[in-house]
């Protein structure tokens, strides 16, 4: 028995995203939330032939009732970016819809597991633990700032330039955040055996880091990445409901490193230095993050990528700290 | 290898649809056609990482390149109803782009298996064979019109009023046209079997058939079904695609009842008459359209039911024929 509630169903990674979980036969319950057009999603979704069922919440005054009972909120709500934008631009609008959602599932499922794709990531996951703190029922293992798109990215990117890989057994750790240099994938950690140039690792890594720009590029003003992301973020859902279900699984994942102290030391030591939060691969239980799984060692290009990230990372995280902490109550 | 085109990409179903089958592992290429926005659709949905390729083409001149060696083609494109539209109201604009749409296949990759979508499908799968016709390039056995969702809905509406039944194993046959009461449920055939009240065979039933409009009006102008709609095409295509691979599968379509003229009598016999069209169930095969499975035991409020739908669907039918040769 598993349930799920998708905030900002109706939006464009929401309405595939309720697809892709209503799909999923071990979820039970799907709520979704919006504040315009979630019956006509909830709708069409609940005619697809699996057992799970679906309820519609519409506006703010049903939020509360969204979020009741839930084990797992899915957060894509907020505005995508149009072209020439960065993450950072969508800031102000999307950090005050973050902070409404959590703010609820603080006071109606504290106990439930947050995965929030609203960008910037980067900012958006900290306002998230200063709002779950400030209410008293922060747990750093139940909160995650979902970056699986980057992962699929990497895998996808490789085999585009190296056709004879199968781009779904390949896994390829990607650390840091969710923006530009923020990304960082570790190549060298590939689960397959790579051979690839010091250019070619370049430009991979280059096209991985700005794989969301391509789409909105792409889009011309139509949006962000929607179908990719709804992918990504079913993936990550999946994840997290089948460590629920108690199975161990690895998911790369924008995390609190307190969530396991003594694991983040490599990767402190790696370059995230005394930073709150970075994405790593971590294995997931019923507790949520139950361990960060440890890397190994890197290539200098990718330590000192670590530590370029980290940097940015960090004026991020800080934007979003001072963002609830300046906000009134 | 398998080559799936989506002519209509772009759209409310095309989007989904090609997040569906970018998913599906036995895809292998990924045509994926509209007017407009094709590009941005393909680059979100080429960052997934299976090992399909994708390809876009936008406009008019490249439709041709967009058919080019596909072995499936899928039609979503055209314009969804808004509330107090039928089907039929869709049918002026609809019959335009389905048309122009089969000529290209017809000229570009004639032996494609093709499911269409647009609706109303009851008159835009008779315009589809009338174009190949007139192309010369004609098989009954590959031209599919896509009803899987009725057959999910009919699943689905049985599970919320019964709901210790488990919907994803529950098949019901859905027999007829693709609208309103041509929608034909074959509830007393529904494998496993259950038992209904009268009163409530006639809910479902009509249930099923207007769950188009309860999406319709839920979306109250903001469209139709799209996700249960890519789902369901999705669907057909994978069986198709598995079909192809040797698998022995079942998947109800409406079809030209010449793809099995045999296997059709026992439905003519129920009430499809001399229609040339009728959704059955059918077993594919890598030719298509392999048998139509016969149908027997029906109750006397389906026979009914199957009556009533036929005189609609001849209409129907007789709108899409008319209106190809008169074009």
């Amino acid at each position: 028995m598993v349930s799920v509630a998708i905030l900002g169903a109706a939006g464009g990674i929401g309405q595939p995203l309720s697809l892709l979980l209503k799909l999923n036969t071990n979820v039970t319950k799907l709520n979704l939330y919006d504040i315009v057009n979630v019956p006509g999603v909830a709708k069409d979704v609940s005619h697809v032939a699996t057992n799970s069922e679906v309820t519609s919440y519409l506006g703010p005054a049903q939020l509360a009732a969204a979020v009741t009972d839930i084990d797992l909120a899915i957060i894509p709500a907020g505005v995508p970016r149009k072209p020439g934008m960065t993450r950072d631009d969508l800031f102000k609008i999307n950090a005050s819809i973050v902070k409404g959602l959590v703010e609820a599932i603080a006071e109606n499922s504290p106990k439930a597991f947050i995965g929030i794709i609203s960008n910037p990531v980067n900012s958006t996951v900290p306002i998230a633990a200063e709002v779950l703190k400030a209410k008293g029922v922060y747990d750093p293992k139940r909160l995650f700032g979902v970056t699986t798109l980057d992962v699929v990215r990497a895998s996808r990117f490789v085999r585009d330039i190296r056709p004879e890989i199968d781009s779904a057994g390949l896994r390829v750790p990607v650390v840091g955040g969710h923006s530009g240099n923020t990304i960082v994938p570790l190549l060298s950690l590939a689960s397959t055996k790579v051979d690839l140039s010091q250019k070619e690792v370049e430009e991979l890594t280059h096209r991985i880091q700005f794989g969301g720009d391509e789409v909105v590029q792409a889009k011309d003003g139509a949006g962000s990445a929607t179908l990719s992301m709804a992918y990504a973020g079913s993936r990550f859902a999946d994840s997290i409901i089948r460590a629920l279900n108690g199975e161990t699984v690895v998911e790369p994942t924008f995390i609190p490193l307190e969530a396991d102290a003594e694991g983040a030391k490599e990767i402190r030591a790696l370059g995230a230095g005394d930073l709150e939060f970075f994405a790593v691969p971590v294995e997931l239980g019923r507790e949520g993050t139950k361990r960060i799984v440890p890397l190994g060692s890197v290539t200098e290009f990718e330590s000192a990528a670590i530590k370029v990230a980290a940097e940015a990372l960090a004026s991020n995280i800080a934007t979003g700290v001072n963002f609830v902490k300046s906000s009134s109550a | 290898m398998v080559s799936v085109a989506i002519l209509g990409a772009a759209g409310g179903i095309g989007q989904p649809l090609s997040l569906l089958l970018k998913l599906n592992t036995a895809v292998t290429r990924l045509s994926l056609y509209d007017l407009i926005n094709v590009p941005g659709v393909a680059a979100d949905v080429s960052h997934i990482n299976t090992d399909s390729a994708v390809e876009y083409y936008i406009g008019q001149d490249q439709l041709n390149a967009a058919l080019e060696g596909i072995d499936i083609v899928i039609i979503p494109a055209g314009v969804p109803r808004r509330p107090g539209m039928t089907r039929d109201d869709l049918f002026n604009i609809n019959a335009s782009i389905v048309r122009g749409l089969v000529e290209a296949i017809a000229e570009s990759c004639p032996h494609a298996i093709i499911g269409v979508i647009s609706n109303p499908v009851n008159s835009t799968v008779p315009i589809a064979a009338e174009v190949l016709k007139e192309k010369g390039v004609y098989d009954p056995k590959r031209l599919f019109g896509i009803t899987t969702l009725d057959v999910v809905r009919a699943s689905r509406f049985i599970r919320d009023i019964r709901p210790e039944i488990d919907t994803t194993t529950l098949r019901v046959p859905v027999v007829g046209g693709h609208s309103g009461n041509t929608i034909v449920p074959l509830i007393s055939l529904a494998e496993p079997k259950i038992e209904l009240s009268q009163k409530e065979t006639e809910d479902v039933t009509h249930r099923i058939q207007f769950g188009g409009d309860e999406v319709v009006k839920a979306k109250d102008g903001a469209g139709s079904a799209t996700l249960s709609m890519a789902c369901a095409a999705a669907r057909f295509a994978d069986s198709v695609i598995r079909s192809f691979g040797g698998a022995a599968v079942i998947e109800p379509a409406f079809v030209p009842l010449a793809a099995d003229s045999s296997g059709a009598e026992s439905i003519r016999k129920l009430g499809a008459g001399d229609l040339e069209f009728f959704a059955v169930p059918v077993l594919l095969g890598k030719e298509g359209t392999s048998k139509i499975l016969p149908i027997a035991g029906v109750s006397a409020y389906e026979a009914g039911a199957i009556k009533t739908a036929a005189a609609e669907l001849k209409k129907n039918i007789d709108k899409g024929v008319h209106y190809t040769k008169n074009s």
